[in-house]
């Protein structure tokens, strides 16, 4: 245990994801060291994604507005929609290009054993936007692994009942791992295959 | 570092993934039960990422040969092939999923502290995954039947005939889950529940494992049966159980 200050630093970067404890001590060390300037720029970029960001109220990604760039967007095709777990994998779907609807970011997958059930995603909220007559099309971009698929089959079934045509993307995505890490071309490629599932 | 040499720390089994956790950029933190070491946790690496050779075995539900090195806190996955690829059905159906997750919440619990009885659960475990993929019986029945027996396993068998108290011969009408399940008039103690006789009925079949009578059950006894063993498991882990309430019932 170090004094004080050192280790509430210590504490508090060891309770962010993938942070171990040598992690946590390496990086308050190299925080010790560092420029005070440097780490004033740290403080204030944490201070101000805080106080600026926050979620669109229609999709729920992250924005310094009300309603995110893309909601906004007139150009953006309003009939179709693409369900996607955190917002870094609306970023790994616009570089692809493939896509001109717009998004929905259901915060998460559905993983029981975690306390994660439907309720504790924006599921209601993608019902809510349903009742918009404009969507013809739901593209299911969950992430290519167990909980993904899980959750996708559990929104598929939901919107069969509602009679909404529903997508899923194109296998070829590697089998267990996260959508972010697919390359532009195997996730474009993934998009424009993508198999109705009702 | 353990100076013994990594060829010393490698060790092979099989084993059931209980649950995953992301772990840092691409890794994850992998809990498993294996055949012969019990539960471990084990490392990963590079999971998550495209390139993964092993990343769709080392999924939840799957059962897949291992290779494995020991560390000082977590064992690290090096090698992995795929024995019961049960996970792929069962994500393709909502309710087997959650009475999947509910099954192994439930193992990970029971095979945290006890590594006599792990092969035993081991068996119990992929024998329900397996059932449940292959759509053998009704997916709550695989579950409360599997919940039974591995309480049954841990040393926890309850009883549906005689008197779990004073042993006086059954059936008897009253359930009481501190006490160990069928209780007589005379033991009942105030709060017990008074399940119908073909709950009683069912509870046995499921914990005796006699498929065709849970199979021909109705939809009122195993509605009341699962209450009862949640009510059976819950007292017995002395803890919640996050899955339990997101199993989907019919
Ligand atoms: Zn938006
Ligand atoms: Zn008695």
């Amino acid at each position: 245990m170090y004094e004080g200050a050192v280790q509430e630093l210590i504490d508090e970067l060891g309770r962010l994801p993938g942070i171990g404890p040598k992690s946590a001590q390496r990086i308050a060390f190299h925080i010790l060291d560092a420029d005070p300037a440097d780490m004033k720029r740290l403080v204030d970029a944490v201070t101000n994604v805080k106080e600026r960001v926050k979620f669109c109220s229609i999709c729920g990604n992250v924005s310094e507005q009300d309603t995110c760039n893309i909601c906004r967007d007139p150009r953006r095709d309003p009939t179709a929609i693409c369900v996607v777990e955190e917002s870094k994998d609306v970023i790994a779907i616009e570089r692809t290009r493939s896509f001109r609807g717009r998004y929905h970011v259901l915060g998460g997958a559905i993983n029981p054993i975690g306390g994660v059930g439907p309720e504790q995603l924006r599921i209601k909220e993608l019902l809510n936007r349903l009742s918009d007559k404009q969507i013809e099309e739901i593209i299911i971009a969950t992430d290519p692994n167990l909980e993904g698929e899980a959750t996708a089959t559990y929104l598929a079934r939901m919107l069969k009942a509602i009679g909404i045509p529903v997508s899923r993307l194109a296998s070829g995505l590697p089998v267990g791992g996260d959508l972010e890490y697919a390359d532009e071309v195997t996730l474009g490629r993934a998009f424009e295959g993508r198999r109705i599932l009702t | 570092m353990s100076n013994r040499s990594f060829a010393s720390r490698t060790y092979r089994d099989q084993g059931v993934i209980l649950r995953t956790h992301k772990l840092g950029e691409a890794d994850r933190i992998i809990t498993l039960l294996t055949k012969q070491h019990g539960q471990i946790r084990a490392v990963a690496k590079g999971v998550r990422r495209t390139s993964s050779k092993f990343g769709a075995v080392l999924e939840p539900f799957m059962v897949a040969d291992l290779q494995l090195v020991s560390g000082r806190s977590l064992d690290i996955v090096t090698q992995a092939q795929m024995v019961g690829p049960y996970g792929r059905d069962i994500a393709a159906d909502y309710t087997k999923y959650t009475s999947a997750a509910a099954i192994c919440e439930t193992a990970e619990k029971l095979t945290d502290a006890d590594g006599e009885s792990a092969g035993a659960q081991y068996g119990l475990v992929i024998g329900a995954l397996s059932a449940l993929s292959r759509s053998v019986h009704a997916p709550e029945l695989i579950l409360d039947s599997y919940l039974l027996r591995a309480l049954a396993t841990a040393g926890w068998a309850p009883s549906f005939d005689q008197c779990a108290r004073c042993g006086e011969p059954g059936p008897h009408t009253a359930f009481n889950a501190p006490l160990g399940g069928a209780v007589c008039h005379d033991c009942r103690p105030p709060g017990s529940a008074s399940p119908a006789p073909q709950t009683m009925q069912l509870l046995a079949a499921l914990l005796s494992a006699d498929w065709p009578a849970a199979d021909a059950s109705a939809t009122g006894p195993r509605r009341e049966a699962a209450g009862l063993v949640a009510s059976y498991l819950q007292w017995h882990l002395e803890r919640t159980l996050k899955s339990l309430k997101h199993v989907e019932r019919v």
